[in-house]
This record gives structure tokens, sequence and C-alpha cells, in this order.
């Protein structure tokens, strides 16, 4: 494992360096009254620096690998060109990208959603190919909020799961671990170069893992979502209450890392069009509604109860690596109703049929 | 039978290949099927010939049919892989995608993309006697899996086949259900729930009642597929019942709203499953153990 000092002048100039080999993605803050604004994600222009002074951007960062609409194909309705109604694929950028300062809870999101778009019988080639051209330069987190769950969902302040690179500020600066040989490889086409001596580099991430880890104020349990049937918590009491306050507005699953639902639309202008894919939610009902008008998921209530099975046991049960979720608390922090996935986890979690059964039926 | 094999290697191809690219195909067919002019059989031919290699299918699988600017529409195939040279989807108007289909005329270009989905378990089926249970226009995969049955007939016992729509007009396929219906190495019963028509020789009646009285008795070598309307299913389900159908001989084949059609986009779920990529078919005692959102 290598280890690298940067300090600020070195950082500067490798940030600007890597620009000219790759498309950079930072956290930065834009717009018209952007101070008031959270952080976000976006592609790095001319001499814009990642603000590295954040928490976590408001959107996860899965825009950079798989953006909210996409074109799929192009083709052309007018029957005098040769090739007319066949799709095509459009030429795409390939330069590499780097996303620099993402967070270790949102990099384990990319590795959960890989499961779902790289399967023995079918490959995404959109996602993957965007995945595969992506160097992902971690921050470890030294200062979780409060809704911050990760270190019990999988990941935690300085978990290197999904990284090619891991940054922890230092000194006047950040140490850099490198993970990987993309890592490296961006690494050296940034310029940071000043290898350190590894044992003492290795003490200070230990360190810091563990003061941040002191400083988590919420964690979720899931050790008992496996055992329980899936029809019981899927008929479990609960759902209803959990539902009420619910508009079905889908902010949630917009800013969610690991929701990866997508809808598939064609449009034209004159002759010339597109298939594009677009972010879809399972807030939706038109997610689901049938062309016959029927609805599988025709009320909130079952399509609350779909978000949070979904996360918490299909998903569970289908793959056996925990759950779909790496405890980054944005759902928590921008619900508008304040409905808390901790809950719903822990509702779940603790969920006994049988001892249902004993208080709706008394004996006496 | 070496059809699953094939199966796979088609998937195989679809690594390499873009899974969302559809086969560029030619209409070169169209048939009304029924009298409210609602449903109609479009035959497809590849337009690359090497396409239809790629596209070996086995009954009970569907495609996505594309329509540039238009979309797409998950229909099941209702040809037979035993029939070369085209494919065949009987389509209901319905929405965009249907509605547009039912204006384009023989010699139109559009899209096939497939075949997805598992299909009807042709390897527990062989030697055994089936039931085919069929109401209205659900009938296509059904059609596809009776072709493939009798081209393949020493593979299979007893073939039974209940089919039934509201009125004669109504029936897909009529000229194959009256030919069925003359063949000795199968028993046809076609009914209709009612008709005036004073020539009309078959049943009249619905599917429940007419599954009562023909359908063979259950034994373990007899399997029962079923496919139609909710309200088909739901009565002949009790009649299965009584005559001793196990729930894991029972075989049905589900819808739901579909994009990708290969288990990414996320909306056809039941539970863990999907339609798309582990159904259509299902068992009946799969289908007990799962929510019931379709």
């Amino acid at each position: 494992m290598t280890f690298v000092k940067i300090d600020r002048k070195e950082w500067a100039e490798g940030v600007s360096a890597l620009k000219k080999g790759y498309q950079v993605f930072g956290p930065v803050k834009e717009g018209p009254g952007k101070e008031e604004k959270d952080h976000e994600f976006r592609k790095l222009s001319g001499d814009q620096m990642p603000e590295m002074d954040y928490i976590n951007t408001r959107l996860s960062p899965k825009a950079a690998i798989y953006p909210q609409s996409e074109v799929m194909f192009t083709y052309t309705t007018d029957e005098r060109k040769d090739d007319h109604h066949i799709l095509k694929e459009p030429k795409r950028d390939e330069t590499p990208k780097a996303v620099i300062g993402i967070r270790p809870c949102d990099a384990l999101s990319f590795l959960l959603v890989k499961k779902n778009f790289d399967t023995p019988e079918y490959k995404d080639p959109f996602w993957l190919r965007a995945y595969d051209a992506t160097t992902f330069v971690g921050y470890g987190c030294d200062a979780p909020c409060s809704s911050c769950f990760c270190t019990s969902a999988g990941s935690g302040p300085f978990d290197e799961k999904g990284l090619d690179v891991l940054l922890a500020d230092h000194e006047e600066g950040y140490l850099a671990k490198v993970l990987t040989e993309k890592g490296k490889a961006l690494m050296e086409k940034a310029g940071w170069t000043s290898a350190i001596d590894a044992g003492g580099a290795e003490k200070v991430f230990g360190e810091k893992a563990a003061a941040s880890q002191g400083k988590f104020e919420s964690q979720i349990s899931t050790d008992k979502l496996a055992q329980i049937s899936s029809m019981d918590l899927y008929d479990a009491p609960f759902w209803e209450d959990i539902a009420f306050s619910c508009i079905n507005c889908g902010t949630c699953t917009y800013l969610c890392p690991t929701c990866w639902c997508f809808d598939i639309q064609d449009e034209c202008r004159g002759c010339d069009g597109v298939r594009m894919r677009n972010w879809d939610s399972c807030m939706s009902s038109l997610f689901t509604l049938h062309g016959s008008g029927h609805n599988p998921r025709g009320d909130k209530v079952s399509r609350v109860r779909q978000r949070f099975m979904h996360k918490l046991k299909y998903y569970v049960d289908k793959y056996g690596e925990g759950i779909q979720c790496v405890g980054c608390g944005r759902c928590v922090r921008k619900c508008p109703v304040n409905i808390d996935i901790r809950k719903v986890c822990e509702m779940m979690n603790q969920y006994d049929p049988e001892a249902q059964n004993e208080c709706a039926c008394p004996t006496t | 039978m070496s059809a699953p094999a094939r199966q796979l290697d088609a998937r195989k191809g679809d690594i390499v290949e873009n899974p969302y690219l559809p086969y560029p195909v030619r209409i070169d067919d169209i048939i009304t099927e029924t009298e409210d002019k609602n449903l109609k059989t479009f035959r497809f031919v590849f337009i690359n010939p090497e396409d239809e290699e790629k596209f070996a299918y086995m009954p009970g699988q569907f495609a996505e049919l594309s329509v540039t600017g238009k979309g797409e529409i998950p229909i099941g195939i209702a040809s037979s892989p035993t029939e070369k040279g085209f494919i065949k989807f009987t389509i209901n108007k319905v929405g965009l995608v249907s509605s547009y289909l039912h204006s384009m005329k023989v010699g139109d270009v559009m899209g096939v993309r497939g075949p997805l989905g598992n299909s009807y378990p042709w390897e527990t089926l062989e030697g055994k006697n089936v039931v085919i249970i069929g109401g209205g226009f659900a009938f296509t995969t059904l059609r596809s899996s009776i072709i493939y049955m009798l081209e393949n007939r020493d593979q299979f016992g007893k073939i039974h086949v209940i089919y039934g729509a509201r009125t004669p007009g109504m029936l897909l396929y009529d000229q194959e259900l009256k030919a069925w219906e003359a063949r000795d190495d199968m028993n046809m019963h076609i009914t209709v729930d009612g008709t005036d028509d004073p020539n009309w020789k078959y049943n009249v009646g619905f599917v429940p009642t007419i599954t009562e009285q023909k359908a063979p008795p259950a034994d373990e070598d007899t399997y029962a597929i079923i496919c139609g309307p909710p309200i088909m299913i739901k009565f002949t389900q009790p009649v299965l019942d009584n005559l001793g159908y196990g729930h894991d001989r029972i075989i049905m084949s589900l819808e739901n709203r579909m994009k990708c059609g290969i288990g990414m986009c996320g909306r056809c779920n039941i539970g863990k499953d999907f339609v798309c990529k582990d159904g259509p078919v299902f068992t009946l005692a799969q289908l007990n153990t799962m929510p019931k959102e379709y």
C-alpha cells in the first residue's frame, strides 16, 4: 500500500493536471444564491476546484456514472434514408472520469448498484462502461452528521470499499492512501507522488477513523432481516402507519445513491429521434400502471412498502450480502414529512409475527 | 430435448451485444384476428438473417417490440420455435405503442428485442400430460406451446386444450383451432361464453365450467398451464383444486408493466423476483409464497 502526502499547492496543481486527462467531478456550490445551497457533485470546469469543506452533497454522486437522463440510441424516421427506423448508439465522450472527494458511503453505493447492472445473464453497457472508466478518490469523514449511519450499514467514515484512493485531512493538506492500480495511475497523472512512510501514515488513518467513529449518533440493526419471512414482513401491520404521512414525492428515490430504477422513453423532433432512459421512482403510481388500468401497486401504502422492502428485505434475500442502503442519511435529512429509514429498519428488524398474533387474539 | 441449452446460448449472445438494442425486422403479414378488430397478429421477418438464429426462443418467452418514436411493449411470442423464417405476435390495441402498431403496414421496419424471460418448463413437461387452459387474448404463448408440442408429439403424453372467448368471433387463430379439433392425437375443447349462431358446433359455457367437465383428473404426471383474464383464473383455480391438481402442477404466466425486460429497471418485481427475468412463468406453488403485486 502506498501513501502519499499532498500539500495545498500540490493539490491545486494536481486537480488542474487531472482535468487534462479526465472529466473531473467534485463537490461544489453553484448558481445564484449558492452560499445558501447544498453542495452537489458537478463536472468541474476550467479553474473550478472541488470544495472539500463539505459534509455531503444534496444528491448522491450517482449521476456521474448514471445521468438522470441519458440517450441510449438515436434513429431517423425519414424513409428516404437507408437506415430509417434502425437504432444506433451515439458517439459518446469516452474520456475517463475522476470523482474527487466522494464520501466512503457513496463509494460503497456503486458496488451495491453494480449488482443490478452487472448480472450473469445481462450486462448494462451504459452503466458498466461509465463505471469502468471512472476513478473514485474518496475523502474520509472527520465529522459525520447526526443522520449519518454508515457504520451500521456496511461502510464507515474511512471505509475503502469501492474506492481507488482514500484521502484524509492531514496538517495543511491531505494524506492519500492509494488503493488500486487505477488510483495509482490517477496519482501519477496529478503529480501526487511524494510517497511517505507507510507505518506512520497507516497509524494516522487508524486514529482518524477511530475518532470519527466515536462521533456517530445513530445506527441501525439489520441482523434479523434475513430470517424473517418476506411474506410476514409484507403483511406486517405497520405499513399503514409508516406510509400515513408520505406524499409520494419521490425525493428519497432521487437523492438515494442506491436507487437505480429507470424508465425508457422515445422522443422525436421532426424525423430525428432518441431512445433515452431517465431515473424513475417507485413512489409514482405510473411506475407500475398496466395498460388495462390495473395497478399492482396502485395505493400509496404499497409503494412505500415496496421501497423499504426492496432496500431492507428483497435485496437482502436476493444477494445475501446485506441491505441496499449505505447509511448516507440523505433521505432522513430531506424527506419533507420526516419518514426515517432508521426507524422503519428497526420496526422491520424487530418484527415478530407471532407476538402480533398474540396481541390480536386476547384469550379471555 | 436440447432446447433449454439453446436458450442459454442465446442469452450468452446478449452479453456481448447491447441487450437494449432491438433486432431490425420488417412486417411481413398482418391478420386481424377478432371481430372487434382490436387484436391483430403481426408476422415479422428479420432484416439481418443471422439475427433469427440469435433469437432462439422457447414457448412462453416474450419480446420487447420496438417502434421508433413511440417506445417498446412486452408481448408474448405467439409463433413456435418449430416455425422457421418468421416470428409472430398477437397484439391487443391498448396504449401508445400498440395503437400505433395497429396503424402500421406490411413492409414497415421496426425492432424486436429478446427473447426475454423464462419459458414454460419444457424439461419438466417432457413425457408428461399437459392440460392447456386459456381464455380471451391470453392464448398467444399457448398457441406457441401447442404448435411446439404437436411438432414434438412423441415427447409428450396426453394433450388437452380448453380455450374460450366471449363469442366465436373473439377466438384467436380460428382456422388452427378447427384443425386441432379435428386431430385425434389431442383433445381440443373450444368454448364461447354465448352465441346465437345456430351452426356453432363446439361448447358453450365459461372456461371454468368446461374445465370441470373436460379436464382430466389430476395425477403426478399431469400439468396444467393456465393463461387468461384474472376473472377466469379466479374461478378456474378452485376447479383444478377440486380435480386434485397440486399447486406445483399448475403453471401460470404473469404480466406486469415492463421497460427493460432484463431485470434492471425495477418496476415489474413481485417481491424479490422480476416478472421479466425470473418469470413470466411461475408455478402456483411459487406464487403462493409471493406478494400479490401483479
